[in-house]
């Protein structure tokens, strides 16, 4: 019983996801006729922007690179019926402490760049940690309490950056970090004609796997779960509900601190102040998108970086805004949380294709 | 000291005013028993809408600025209000979930908007050249202490703005409309057995929070602001967080509001007053989140929260 009634869901979160997107594309193609341009011709520079040659593919990537990470970040606490709603500022004090060690810190560059790693996951997790303890300890809600944080972290970036990481020109800025350490890496962006890519995007196919194997194949995965879907059955089977919350929220916290890095220290090699991320927010379209599954964050996000990173391209060549492209993003998520409508619909769709073919309905 | 203070005053008012009527719109939303957590991106619709009525009409409007202001005024709780009708949709229609909802609202709004900014300018800024100018109220500025704090360098934009908490504490507290609004907040089985449509209070509780985020975006635009620049930079999470420490009541908001402005403001001018800036500005910026979430720790046992807030019905 409970298997049939799961299973329409779970069959169908890729018929959503596509919905979900044909309808943001359909969103963006009337903004852009609206304007009175021509919607082909925009889709097809935006695509061209984010793919034509392999220094345009290697920002798509790079873009891709920061939108995974918060992809997987938001779907990870997701699993555990969170919302983690600030991976901004987790981003942003990632990328601080990153930031910060590369400034200060000199060291052999294998060396280096564990200490570089482990400096954003740590900063993350814990600017993470501390609404998902608020949650558990005190049921404080980990929207509010992340929404708060991201602004703690906005304004505390805004004082700390001019006072302590100053660049030598302007006052909105950090310095810029030396390529040497940086993410970059020169047989990188050898290999991709010069564009952004950087050694970001290994960390985020390896986070995809790791977060993929804790999910399914540990325990503490199973806990994570098992709290997301029913936290009374949860509680009643044993498995430590609060311990589950903060854990959780620690993990999501660092996946985008790791996001913060590969922002600050691999695309960007400096952080701006008085700016939120907008990469924290799109990666909850991410991972809506996705259904929360790693290999579905690791789709979407590439399909979001080819949209982020065209728009510049569409742009030069056309007279629509880039704002299109968060626009198109906007849209989607838009409808994948009103996504009850499609799935009435290919619900709808299944059964009648399954009266039909009474026959093969097992095997719908 | 006293120079000082009645010098920051108006200021501390000026940037209280949006907050206030932005979280009194979500006060209406989630006493309704909606989460609007898009109230940024309302104000941000109010904020654009206002500005873009104001720029295309005051080449030929400039002799009546007030008329014009005002027009401006209502196109953003106009804007405001249908924008809303996306979110009230998804949540009230569709049972969505409306904290992903309002995600969705912030990020189109703030999408769109800009987008449809760069066609008046490229750079997506839109400036307007009039705003309103404040003004003395006569006699009551004079009465001492009170008169210049709260009666001089006023915008009249801040007495409708509190014409409108005034009615809505009325309407909410003291009608049977309010009640039942309420109640749909809290328990709305209850409430739909008694004959009352849930989905109709429902929708005027979101469509007002549109309405009035919209007029305190627009608020900023021709008090303080006086351009379009793409973002409210926060205020409409800020309104959240006053609606939480006021704990979703009228007076509640009024007061954590004004202590939310009164900390901007000194923030901002921290630096030039002798006595503040031994304080680093970063810790007014930072204090009204961190007392937010102070508040949500200290009343986490009996939290003042409508019960079915954020729950479709």
């Amino acid at each position: 019983m409970k298997k049939t009634m799961y299973r329409p869901r779970s069959g169908n979160a890729f018929l959503v996801a596509v919905s979900a997107v044909i309808l943001g594309l359909i969103g963006g193609a009337v903004l852009m006729a609206s304007i009175g341009s021509n919607p082909f011709a925009g889709f097809y520079y935006l695509f061209r922007g984010g793919l034509m040659n392999i220094e345009r593919v290697g920002n798509t990537l790079a873009t891709a690179t920061t939108l995974m990470l918060v992809g997987l970040s938001v779907a990870f606490a997701f699993k555990t019926g969170l919302f983690n709603i600030g991976a901004s500022g987790q981003m942003l004090i990632g990328g601080l402490c990153a930031t910060l060690v590369a400034h200060k810190i000199f060291l052999p560059r294998p060396l280096f760049l564990v200490v570089l790693v482990a400096s954003a996951l740590i900063g993350g997790a814990l600017w993470g940690v501390i609404p998902g303890f608020l949650k558990a300890r005190f049921n404080v809600h980990e929207v509010v309490a992340t929404i708060m944080m991201n602004w703690i972290a906005y304004w505390s970036i805004y004082y700390f950056v001019p006072a302590f990481l100053k660049g030598p020109s302007l006052e909105t800025e950090s310095a810029s970090i030396a390529l040497s350490q940086s993410l970059r890496a020169p047989w990188l962006t050898k290999l991709f004609s010069g564009s952004y890519i950087n050694y970001g995007f290994f960390i985020a196919i390896a986070c995809v796997i790791i977060i993929r194997f804790v999910l399914d194949k540990t325990t503490l995965g199973f806990g994570l779960k098992a709290v997301g879907s029913n936290r009374w059955c949860a509680e009643y089977a044993g498995i430590k509900v609060n311990r589950n919350v903060i854990i959780s929220m620690m993990i999501a916290g660092g996946l985008a601190g790791l996001a913060g890095l590969t922002f600050y220290t691999g695309y960007s090699r400096n952080i701006q102040i008085g700016v939120m991320p907008a990469q924290g927010f799109d990666g909850i379209a991410v991972a809506l998108l996705g259904a929360s599954n790693p290999l579905g964050v690791l789709f979407s996000s590439l399909f979001f970086g080819i949209l982020q990173s065209g728009k510049g391209f569409m742009n030069a060549m056309t007279s629509i805004p880039p704002e299109i492209a968060d626009s198109i993003i906007a849209v989607i998520i838009y409808f994948t949380a009103t996504s009850v409508l499609f799935q009435r619909f290919w619900d709808r769709i299944a059964k009648n294709r399954r009266s039909r073919r009474p026959d093969q309905s097992e095997e719908a | 000291m006293w120079s000082t203070l009645s010098s920051i005053f108006p200021y501390a008012i000026g940037y209280t005013i949006p907050l206030l009527i932005t979280a009194l719109g979500g006060l209406y939303c989630e006493r309704s028993g909606v989460t609007n957590l898009g109230l940024e991106g309302l104000m941000l619709v109010g904020y654009f809408a206002c500005a873009i009525t104001i720029r295309l009409l005051e080449a030929t409007m400039a002799a009546h600025s007030v008329m014009l202001l005002t027009f401006g005024l209502v196109v953003g709780v106009v804007a405001g209000a249908l924008f809303s009708l996306l979110h009230a949709f998804a949540s009230i229609n569709l049972k969505a979930d409306q904290v992903i909802s309002g995600t969705a609202i912030n990020m189109l709004a703030g999408a769109i908007t800009v987008y449809l900014a760069r066609l008046i300018s490229g750079s997506g800024n839109v400036r307007i050249g009039m705003g309103i100018i404040r003004k003395n109220i006569p006699l009551l500025s004079k009465i001492p202490i009170i008169g210049p704090l709260f009666f001089s360098q006023t915008y009249w934009t801040t007495w409708v703005v509190l014409v409108i908490w005034a009615l809505s504490w009325l309407l909410l507290y003291k009608t049977s409309f309010g009640l039942r609004l309420r109640a749909c907040g809290e328990h709305p089985s209850a409430v739909a057995s008694a004959g009352v449509n849930v989905h109709r209070m429902r929708y005027f509780g979101v469509i007002m929070s549109g309405a009035l985020a919209g007029l305190g975006g627009a608020v900023i635009l021709i008090t303080y602001s006086g351009e379009f620049h793409g973002t409210v930079a926060g205020l409409g999470f800020l309104s959240i967080a006053a609606l939480i420490f006021g704990q979703w009541k009228p007076l509640g908001i009024l007061g954590a509001t004004f202590f939310f402005g009164s900390a901007t403001t000194i923030a901002n001018v921290s630096q030039v007053i002798p006595s503040l800036s031994v304080v680093p500005p970063v810790f007014f910026k930072v204090f009204p989140y961190v007392a937010t979430l102070v508040a949500l720790v200290l009343f986490s046992k009996k939290s003042a929260a409508p019960k079915a807030s954020g729950q479709p019905f």
